[in-house]
């Protein structure tokens, strides 16, 4: 893996039939790299739970995935509301979706913690009104 | 245990035909919370839930897992079972509850990975 390989995906909004679509290609862009197999699931974990919150929370938004030989980086950036506490956000149990998105067996506050317990590295960036942009990144 | 013999167990109904048969499955997970799946199971390759939807094989999917068991009588739609065959998961349906159903698979020497 010498070159960068780049990706972009747009996701949806509020369409659970498609949901995880952009994680399943990168995962399956990874199985097929021969990335280790923990590193895969850690990878796809955390992008589907992002991926999610953009059709929950951010009204849809955009996937810019990069791979190189050492690391994957995954931009998702929506234009939703934002994040008004992060901090309490960061919080397990801490959820503002909805029910409808209880009855999906997501929205109970497991999907940011989620997020960092399986990213090396994650950069959260939001601003109320303004939208949310979500950087993970997993060393191979 | 393959997943036929998972089904004979849990007199369950095979919904799919796309999967690997010849896996041999030796641990499980229960849950009707999807993060809490991708938070807490490590490496399970089945899934046993009462929820239904899209996302519990997106979930699986993720989580490298080779089998899906809905409980309680509950019933995989067509465009699951369309997803499913794709991601070459299999999907069972029974009819026992999903303490019954995980209890019946631990007797069998099936166990939880990861907790």
């Amino acid at each position: 893996m010498g070159q960068v390989i780049i990706r972009d995906f747009e996701i949806p909004a509020n369409d659970f039939t498609v949901a995880g679509e952009a994680s399943s290609t990168v995962r399956k862009l990874l199985v097929q790299l021969g990335v280790a197999p923990d590193k895969i699931k850690r990878t796809a974990i955390a992008m589907y739970e992002a991926e999610i919150n953009a059709v929950i929370h951010g009204h849809g938004g955009k996937a810019h995935v990069e791979i190189s030989g050492d690391k994957i980086t995954i931009v998702i950036s929506d234009e939703g509301p934002g994040i008004e506490d992060l901090d309490l956000a960061m919080q397990e149990g801490y959820s503002t979706a909805p029910d409808s998105i209880r009855e999906m067996g997501f929205g109970a506050g497991m999907g940011l913690p989620n997020m960092k317990k399986h990213a090396d590295e994650l950069d959260i960036r939001t601003e109320k009104g303004k939208g949310t942009v979500v950087t993970i990144t997993v060393y191979f | 245990m393959k997943i036929s013999e998972i089904a004979a167990v849990l007199n369950a109904e095979v919904y799919t035909v796309n999967h690997d048969e010849n896996a041999d499955i030796k641990s499980a997970c229960s849950a009707d919370l999807m993060s809490d799946v991708m938070a807490f199971s490590k490496e399970n390759a089945l899934l046993l839930t009462g929820l239904v939807n899209p996302q519990v094989i997106r979930t699986a999917e993720m989580m490298d897992m080779k089998a899906i068991i809905f409980v309680r009588g509950k019933k995989p739609q067509q465009a699951m079972i369309e997803l499913a065959e794709e991601k070459r998961i299999a999907l069972l349906a029974t009819d026992f509850p999903l303490f019954e159903a995980s209890g019946r698979l631990y007797q069998q020497g099936i166990r939880g990975h990861g907790y």
